[in-house]
């Protein structure tokens, strides 16, 4: 199932779409999958799964210790697409977002087929831009899978057009300039960077820019179609080592809070 | 001296990046959006900055009259008799700061100050090129942060002082394998929160277009100078040239000037570590296979899933799980020849030429001479006494005295001090 179709019940709802990310393997592999359930059951109205890579350029230390911890325990690309299988058959849209050595090493096409097969709505994919990411394009079209680019505020108004004539299912606009991480204050580059992908195309935008509460969610659902979450939702299991039953019920309060934000902001 | 930092080979990338083809071949830009702007604003920058007699004027005065270039080409005499061939070393050991990647600093660093930006950032592996481009921020006035591995501060302390000296932050990454890798990991993520008034003064000829060709074109003072001395000192063209490649930089540097002249044999020399088969290795070219790292497509030491294999090297500055792109494609072309070198075949190189020639070499470019030496027989074979192989003496050894104090226990009042190559100790060890 595409994510616009979330995004259109959301928009029928008159607020924003809430969009939750976790790595898969963390804090394991079955874990991983119980707490973004437990975030479905909370009110994320997608999910993003990350596929946890050595090499994360664009990730700050949350996510990145996030990954490193997956990965140390020995997580593999199988169990993402498994993790994928688990989420989306809960019928929230699920994607993978996914830097791009791991998919391109296991096969573009083999890749798109199983996510497609595993109910999979498509990929997120930060460190490749549509010109560079022909296999890719090629491979979703096949499989009708949402194709993911990310749009930054110091891309050009061409670049908007090009990136976003080439996504499908949502724009991933990155309004801070730097890696992922929760931050205390929203940021200015935000309101300009929709405006300007919002005469590029009718997708919805999902704006990722460190949204830990449900404050700053309202703020940000005022002018965005989603409001993306990772770092914060990495945060409250990481708080909680070892202890599931705490961590699981930190996740369930944040991405209540984290609703109530994008129902009041639009 | 000029650089021709303008001209082209028919091994060079496309507009776009790849070398070879955007569908067999490597390179291209493998990146977050949010750099690609800074990434294009380079790339036009260095095509119109190339073009102008003014810049490379000022860069050849630089070269000259700072970096002490050009770097002679010296024939090693006594290596010469012991292989009975003509081995010459291209001797970027003495350029300033001791290694070739001060071409590549100055280069991208006066190219900075012409595109109006205050700071650069680097990482570095051995320090080398961290060094490089603190020497290069303090004569050109720029604020410089260099990223380097945790395990590479300690193994290479002394060129953690140098960089602080010189005015430089020297920021120790401790995430991943606390090497290169991460180390360029670092330097990205500073790059994307900074880029407006940062430059990313790039280490090594791979990462995203335009850095492959950008640092191949500075760097290719190497084998222009190299080239033209050999014709004019020996009337003739090398039959092999011979460089050590981990990024690839000191290689590339000297393998552009001869790409085009098919009679000369090319070889890089990789980090083979403890051997190829131990899986504890940098031969990312020989053993590795294609992936995306760093931005390009290259060969690359990974795992099924396409998870980064750490590398092993006893050298630092190779010591890294990708490659230069234009690398990979050399090796795919057929026109270079890659292998690997262990940490045992560079040390017994080091010590020869320590002692053949009174030259201490860096661990990297001793990989370039053990590999050289394996092949000197076959040339002298084919030609005789008349053979010439050129080696790229990349870099000197004075960084590397700890590993070797260690290597070769000379630190330790009662060892043999005699003959320390791992050869003499099997001897002694057989009572011959």
């Amino acid at each position: 199932m595409s994510t616009s179709t979330a995004f259109a019940t959301a928009k029928a709802e008159n607020r924003a779409a809430l969009v939750g990310y976790l790595p898969a393997g963390f804090p394991d592999v079955d874990g991983s999958i119980e707490a973004i359930k437990a975030m479905v059951a909370a009110g994320c109205d997608v999910i993003e799964i990350g596929l946890p890579y050595s090499d994360p350029v664009m990730d700050g230390p949350t996510i990145q210790a996030a990954a490193q911890q997956a990965l140390d325990q020995g997580v593999r690309t199988r169990d993402v697409l498994r993790t994928v299988e688990a989420v989306a058959a809960t019928g929230v849209p699920t994607v993978v977002m996914t830097y791009w050595n791991p998919v391109e090493k296991y096969g573009v096409e083999r890749f798109a087929r199983d996510l497609a097969s595993a109910g999979g709505a498509g990929l997120i994919t930060p460190d490749i831009t549509p010109d560079y990411g022909q296999d890719w394009i090629a491979a979703a079209d096949a499989h009708e899978l949402d194709k993911i680019f990310l749009v930054a505020p110091s891309s050009t108004d061409e670049r908007i057009a090009m990136t976003t004539a080439a996504c499908r299912g949502f724009v991933y606009a990155t309004a801070v300039m730097g890696v992922t991480g929760a931050r205390t204050t929203t940021s200015d580059l935000a309101g300009p960077l929709v405006a300007r992908a919002k005469k590029a195309t009718d997708l919805p935008i999902g704006v990722g820019l460190g949204v830990s509460n449900g404050d700053q969610a309202a703020e940000l659902a005022r002018y965005a179609d989603g409001v993306i979450v990772g770092s914060a939702f990495v945060r409250a299991i990481l708080d909680h080592p070892g202890d599931r039953t705490a961590a699981l019920g930190a996740l369930t309060a944040l991405t209540e809070d984290l609703a109530g934000g994008v129902r009041r902001g639009a | 001296m000029t650089t021709h930092l303008n001209e082209t080979t028919s091994f060079d990338a496309d507009p776009l990046g790849w070398f070879g083809g955007a569908a067999d071949g490597f390179g291209g830009r493998f990146m977050p959006e949010a750099l690609i702007k800074a990434l294009d604003e380079l790339d036009v920058a260095w095509a119109e900055a190339k073009q102008d007699p003014a810049f490379v004027a000022e860069f050849d005065a630089i070269l000259r009259d700072y970096a002490n270039l050009p770097s002679p080409l010296y024939h090693a005499q006594r290596l010469s008799e012991r292989t009975g061939i003509r081995i010459l070393l291209k001797r970027e050991d003495l350029n300033h700061t001791g290694a070739h990647k001060i071409r590549n600093v100055l280069g991208q660093a006066l190219l900075t100050r012409r595109m109006g930006k205050t700071r650069v950032i680097a990482e570095t592996g051995a320090g080398q090129h961290g060094v490089a481009s603190a020497t290069a921020a303090a004569y050109f006035g720029l604020d410089c942060t260099v990223y380097m591995g945790k395990v590479d501060t300690e193994r290479q302390a002394l060129n953690v002082a140098r960089m602080r000296l010189l005015g430089a932050e020297v920021i120790a990454v401790d995430s991943g394998s606390a090497t290169l890798k991460d180390a360029i990991n670092e330097a990205l993520r500073d790059w994307v929160a900074s880029v407006d008034q940062t430059a990313y003064l790039f280490g090594t000829a791979a990462g995203p277009h335009p850095f492959p060709s950008l640092v191949r074109d500075l760097t290719r003072g190497i084998g222009d100078e190299a080239r033209a001395q050999c014709l004019e000192q020996y009337g003739v063209l090398p039959h092999a040239i011979a460089a050590c490649v981990g990024g690839g930089s000191n290689a590339i540097g000297l393998f552009t000037a001869f790409l085009e002249d098919p009679s000369v044999r090319i070889y890089g020399f990789e980090a083979g570590g403890d051997g190829v088969d131990t899986g504890r290795h940098a031969a990312t070219i020989f053993a590795g296979d294609q992936g995306v790292l760093h931005g390009a497509r290259t060969f690359v030491l990974q795992d099924e899933d396409g998870q980064t294999i750490e590398s092993h090297s006893i050298s630092a500055g190779l010591d890294y799980p990708g490659v230069g792109p234009q690398h990979a494609w050399l090796a795919k072309s057929g026109r270079a020849t890659y292998e690997p070198v262990t940490d045992v075949e560079a040390m017994d190189a080091m010590a020869l030429l320590a002692r053949t020639e009174g030259i201490i070499p860096a661990i990297e470019s001793s990989h370039a001479l053990a590999g050289a030496l394996r092949i000197a027989p076959q040339l002298r074979e084919e030609y005789g006494a008349d053979a010439t192989l050129l080696i790229n003496l990349s870099g000197r050894g004075d960084k590397d005295m700890g590993t070797a104090m260690e290597w070769f226990k000379l630190g330790d009042p009662d060892e043999e001090t005699g003959d320390v190559t791992a050869e003499a100790a099997q001897d002694r060890e057989a009572g011959k």
